[in-house]
């Protein structure tokens, strides 16, 4: 099983979440981050002081899914999720060992 | 006495009170989340102390029989002798309608204070300072103005506390920032406000309750009222516009937290001159203590101190440029108890208004100090390094702003 870490635009959840959705994925976690890559951040002011604000606000979305559909999962969110901007993000694949559904105790591909 | 007359200054009192809570969220919302409700604290527990000195011992101490131009006496300790008779002098007013419109501006000005040593304050010093400050400094200041005091005498114009109230927070204000120190971390870490909509429902408060404050120094329900309510709000929406613009050309955009804090300056510059000049000058003095104030808050980076909320920036110089401002645009024609100023061909006017801008800065700064000297021995004054890190709200009051 693959784990897919997405980090993106946060006002591109509900498509990302969307396609996926769409795709037959059944279930997905999501976290609100800050983070820099090489989009820059923004500038506030407050009483004529400036501040550079480094850290822009994203969004974390981590889903695990069977090794076979892991491509065109992730050919699904690239496609939600792209603007063609700086910023868009980054998708990160790693390899999940094991899943287990606590309810039922099922282990491996049945329990994603 | 006038039943139209007490009435008002009764609802202009409550509208006075409504300032400090006001106050309270105003400053609120541009500290950092973990020092939220140290912040509102001081302002909320102010009104609580303040008004009790006041009754015991700030109120005989500011109108009770003048002592040598510098004091009032101890006639009306403990309210002695304060009832619903007028006030000699003051024949409209049940001398307790007088008296509780008074506390009100005993209560909020220590309050502009907690601006200047926001976020590192220890509650018991902070305790004990405003205690002493009411009865060492507002006392004297309010008797000097309005109790008959030396500057009554000189002729100083101030119809509702640009002395008395502004000048006097803001150089004591001053005086604490350059006692306290910067806060940990100042100029390294960006210090950015947490809660603007709330700083904002502050103002909001603020402008509203000043016509209390302004109107309400007209002591009756009368044109001079009208008047200084109408030139109040003239050059808060002056000043406002004044600050947005010079933001605007000067940082790229206009902001809230600028739009409203000319507001208050408009506010502070128009509080001495309210009942003393006419509609268009108000607005002339609004627009500049926009552009003054903003330029006051940058001072302290000139300077190097923490004056964390501008205090200094916002109510000196507005209070300054107010009180100078009296001396050139007042006219008898708005009020015959007042004098003309400068440009109604009484230069003297100015001067006069000079003497006591020096007067309450220089008394005001040094009392300050001395007294910041005696509660850092007694109490101590700033809260330990640990302390600040962690935020007041955990360290001073066990309590958290926001459970999100």
């Amino acid at each position: 099983m693959k784990k897919i870490e997405v980090i993106t635009r946060p006002y591109k959840l509900d498509e990302v979440k969307e396609a996926l959705t769409t795709a037959g994925i059944k279930g997905m976690t999501v976290s609100e981050v800050k983070g820099f890559g090489r989009q820059r951040g923004h500038t506030e002011v407050y009483r004529g002081a400036e501040y550079q604000v480094d850290f822009v606000p994203k969004v974390k979305i981590e889903l695990v899914v069977e090794d076979a559909l892991a491509a065109e999962i992730i050919k699904t969110i690239q496609n939600a999720a792209r603007t063609g901007e700086v910023g868009d993000g980054k998708i990160f694949v790693s390899h999940i060992e094991d899943v287990v559904r606590i309810r039922t105790g099922e282990t491996g591909n049945s329990a994603v | 006495m006038n039943a139209a007359d007490t009435g008002f200054i009764l609802i202009c009192a409550a509208l006075v009170m409504f300032m400090t809570p006001g106050l309270a969220l105003f400053y609120g919302g541009m500290v950092r989340a973990k020092n939220v409700l140290g912040t509102v604290m001081h302002s909320m527990v102010i009104l609580g102390v303040v008004s009790i000195v006041w009754a015991v011992i700030g109120y005989t101490l500011s109108f009770g029989t003048d002592i040598g131009g510098l004091i009032g006496g101890l006639d009306f300790f403990g309210l002695n002798g304060v009832g619903v008779e007028p006030k000699p002098g003051v024949d409209n007013l049940p001398h307790l309608a007088f008296m509780i419109f008074q506390c009100m501006f005993a209560v909020i000005t220590p309050a502009l204070i907690t601006g200047a040593f926001a976020e590192r304050i220890k509650f018991t010093g902070f305790l004990l300072f405003t205690i002493l400050w009411v009865i060492f400094v507002y006392s004297p200041m309010c008797h000097w103005v309005w109790g008959g005091g030396w500057l009554a005498g000189l002729g100083a114009l101030d119809f509702a506390g640009g002395a008395v109230v502004h000048m006097s927070s803001a150089a004591s204000a001053l005086a604490c920032a350059i006692y306290l120190g910067k806060r940990s971390g100042y100029g390294k870490q960006p210090f950015m406000p947490h809660n603007l909509p709330l700083t904002v429902l502050g103002a909001a408060i603020l402008w509203f309750g000043w016509f209390g404050f302004n109107a309400g120094s007209a002591l009756a329900a009368n044109g001079l009222a009208a008047s200084a309510f109408t030139t109040t709000h003239m050059a808060a929406a002056a000043a406002a516009i004044g600050w947005m613009v010079v933001e605007w050309i000067h940082r790229g955009k206009p902001t809230t937290l600028g739009f409203v804090s000319g507001a208050v300056a408009g506010l502070v510059a128009i509080t001495p001159a309210a009942g003393f000049v006419t509609v268009m000058p108000a607005i002339v003095i609004g627009l500049l203590a926009g552009g003054i104030c903003y330029g006051g808050v940058l001072l302290k980076h000139l300077f190097g101190y923490d004056d964390s909320l501008d205090v200094v920036g916002i109510h000196g110089l507005g209070g300054t440029w107010g009180a100078l401002a009296t001396g050139l645009f007042a006219t008898k024609a708005v009020n015959e108890l007042g004098n003309d100023g400068l440009f109604f061909g009484n230069p003297g006017q100015l001067w006069v208004q000079f003497i006591s801008v020096v007067a309450t800065w220089a008394f005001c700064f040094v009392m300050t100090m001395i007294l910041l000297k005696v509660v850092d021995v007694i109490t101590g004054i700033r809260v330990s390094s640990e302390d600040e890190n962690k935020g007041l709200d955990v360290s001073q009051h066990t309590e958290v702003g926001y459970q999100l």
